[in-house]
């Protein structure tokens, strides 16, 4: 992994939303992505763990800047795309192609009044490309071909699908324009048992065959560590820990991931039963007004004066090992 | 586990009647619940794992229909109620949480005035002090801090847990001797539902009140559960004991269920084995067994007979084929 080559930079990127909040409509910021830095190499698959609200969707529409960062820098292939020092941010439309986004809610991402033909053409037409009619129809057959579809199917509406199949029209139209880049925003929370692992292991395969790289975010942290080869643990907008995926589940350096490991069921009666589970206490506090210091200083069993008051800032305690905490630091 | 049962199900047939057609829901289950048990229900979206525990309790809503079967409850014909016996029965016996809080809560009384509304609606000489004393035990009791301040506040004042926990000491507070939790963990973040699981077992412990535990993780249904129905397209494909279940499953479901979800604990990354096809049309359903178009080892019997049960150990039953094919041949 080492000297693989990075597809994507992303340095103290925040993103802060406004909002109103009081009798008084004061404006105040919900804080979602608060400092983060990360690298992307080429090929591989980075998971984005978390729990709701810390920020794993809005850094994930960030990064291919469909939301504008509020600061930071974001270096695509190595080029600036963003850059908030220097004022650059340049015109997404040729980055679009190589950078594509698979949503949690197939339905819903879907327009109910086009059919699928039309959907998957769409981001053709936009690129200007496959001009030809039959060139395009080809084309869109193919990408139907390749999600296990059928070539009719391209003349149906949305809901004469089930979620599962939806799920596919969705990654099919990703992978229209040939991207390089795609980031898996839950795109299996959705769906049945069942069928998750179709879609996972149909993501894994496309992978394989078209070398993409891919940034995948959901909540259940059984399906990141299977498909990822390196996992990020995301914390109320900060990023507090990043590690090789194995590495991550057997040897957890963050207090919060230690519980968040901890807290994930096992369907094996006897491991899971005899397993030490760490409970948090309390929940998550509101993004708007975060904790001061580490973000987790509040439910954290460890925190000390210091955590309340500076900021821990994530580095690597060997082999590409990231973590942010001041207990690391010390020991 | 004792001999005396709680619940007895027997051969319960749920049928909706939709404008498209009949859609059985549950078809044709049974299945018994001893005292201080706890059965988890595994199933997809549509299996009929919710429609049957609405069933027992009551609340199924038109055009959804018992058509056949029994529900027995501690020697009662539950089917039999009267609307009045079956308030009566509804909190007292048998109560339920369900999968979204906030959807269950009346948003505009106090969490306090609920909790109490639930104890004087069932027992009329319960003194208001009364009332509110308990209510707050039973928020201590699920892991509210500050349940006096609690008790005073509404539910939008509550985080997605704590209304949770709250539904919890709601549905425990006439201390019922069921319980039935459907998807009570899924709306939830992992720390949370670990949180909520531990409260559901320190409950269970203390009080030894039988659970229904409707869900689809199957890493939940391993921590808490003591037995286990598999639920597939509106019959229970395979029942037996939670270590029945993990680590000597029958049913080519079940199978492959297990082999198709990703485990954390896993150290070798090796391709998921997922089951093929899709969940069936309950308005068209295979003349045979229902499973029989996704099943890997599906016969020529499969596609035109439903299975019977096979015994395949002490109260391990599955409803496969495949379990009969060796008796044929000899």
């Amino acid at each position: 992994m080492e000297e693989a080559k990075k597809l994507l930079e992303v340095r103290n990127l925040k993103k802060y939303f406004p909002v109103k909040t009081g009798a008084f409509r004061k404006k105040q910021y919900v804080k979602a992505v608060e400092d983060v830095s990360l690298d992307i190499y080429k090929g591989e698959t980075l998971g984005l763990v978390g729990e709701s609200g810390c920020g794993k969707t809005t850094l994930g529409r960030t990064i291919i800047r469909l939301y504008e960062p509020t600061s930071g820098k974001i270096v695509y292939d190595g080029q600036t795309i963003y850059d908030s020092e220097n004022h650059i941010a340049v015109d997404m439309l040729p980055y679009r192609r190589k950078k594509q986004i698979i949503f949690q809610d197939p339905s819903a991402s879907l327009d109910p009044r086009m059919t699928v033909g039309e959907i998957i053409g769409e981001a053709l037409d936009i690129h200007k490309l496959y001009p030809g009619k039959a060139e395009r129809r080809e084309r869109i057959n193919e990408l139907l071909d390749a999600v296990g579809l059928n070539t009719e199917h391209s003349n149906r509406f949305p809901h004469e699908f089930s979620g599962g199949q939806q799920q596919r029209i969705g990654i099919a139209r990703a992978l229209a324009v040939d991207p390089e880049f795609i980031v898996c925003d839950e795109p299996i929370s959705a769906l049945d048992v069942s069928i998750q692992s179709q879609v996972v292991n149909m993501l894994e395969d496309l992978q394989e065959k078209l070398g993409l790289t891919y940034l995948f975010i959901a909540h259940d942290i059984s399906v990141v560590r299977h498909i990822s080869n390196r996992i990020g643990v995301m914390y109320l907008g900060s990023l507090v820990e990043l590690a090789d995926s194995f590495e991550l589940y057997s040897h957890p350096i963050h207090p919060y991931t230690k519980t968040l490991m901890s807290a994930v069921p096992i369907p094996d009666p006897d491991v899971t039963r005899a397993r030490q589970r760490i409970l948090l206490e309390g929940e998550i506090p509101s993004p708007i007004n975060p904790p001061s210091g580490c973000r987790f200083h509040t439910r954290c069993p460890y925190a000390t004066d210091e955590c309340k008051e500076r900021t821990p800032i994530l580095k690597d305690y060997g082999n590409g090992h990231f973590a942010a905490c001041h207990l690391l630091e010390k020991a | 586990m004792e001999d005396k049962k709680l619940l007895e199900i027997k051969d319960l047939k749920v049928s909706f009647f939709t404008p498209a057609g009949e859609v059985k829901a549950v078809d044709g289950i049974s299945y018994s619940l001893g005292y201080d048990e706890v059965m988890g229900v595994v199933g997809e979206s549509g299996s009929g794992k919710s429609v049957e525990a609405y069933s027992i309790i009551g609340l199924l809503q038109s055009p959804g229909k018992v058509i056949g079967g029994s529900i027995t409850f501690e020697g009662e014909d539950v089917l039999a109620f009267s609307e009045e016996q079956m308030r009566d029965f509804r909190g007292n016996k048998v109560s339920m949480i369900f999968q979204n809080p906030m959807t269950c809560l009346n948003p505009v009384y106090t969490i306090g005035n609920q909790l109490t509304e639930a104890i004087t609606c069932h027992d009329k000489s319960v003194s208001k002090e009364e009332a509110r004393r308990r209510a707050i035990e039973m928020l201590t009791l699920v892991g509210i801090n500050n349940p006096e301040k609690r008790m005073n506040q509404y539910p939008h004042e509550f985080s997605g847990g704590m209304r949770q926990r709250a539904m919890i000491a709601m549905a425990l507070i006439c201390k019922p001797k069921l319980l039935i939790a459907d998807e009570p963990t899924t709306a939830l973040d992992v720390t949370i539902q670990a949180q909520i699981l531990e409260v559901m077992k320190d409950i269970q412990k203390e009080e030894h009140t039988s659970i229904i535990f409707i869900t689809h993780n199957l890493g939940v249904v391993a921590e808490i559960c003591d037995k286990v129905s598999v639920m597939y397209a509106g019959k229970i494909v395979e029942q037996g004991s939670v270590n029945d279940i993990f680590y000597n499953p029958q049913h080519p479901y079940t199978k492959g269920l297990l082999a198709s979800m990703p485990r954390l604990d896993q150290d070798t990354h090796e391709k998921l084995i997922p089951i093929e096809g899709t969940p069936i049309d309950l308005l068209d359903p295979p003349q045979g067994c229902n499973f029989g178009p996704r099943c890997k080892e599906c016969m020529k019997i499969c596609l035109s007979k439903k299975p019977p049960y096979a015994q395949v150990g002490d109260e391990h039953i599955s409803a496969c084929w495949l379990h009969f094919k060796g008796n044929r041949e000899e």
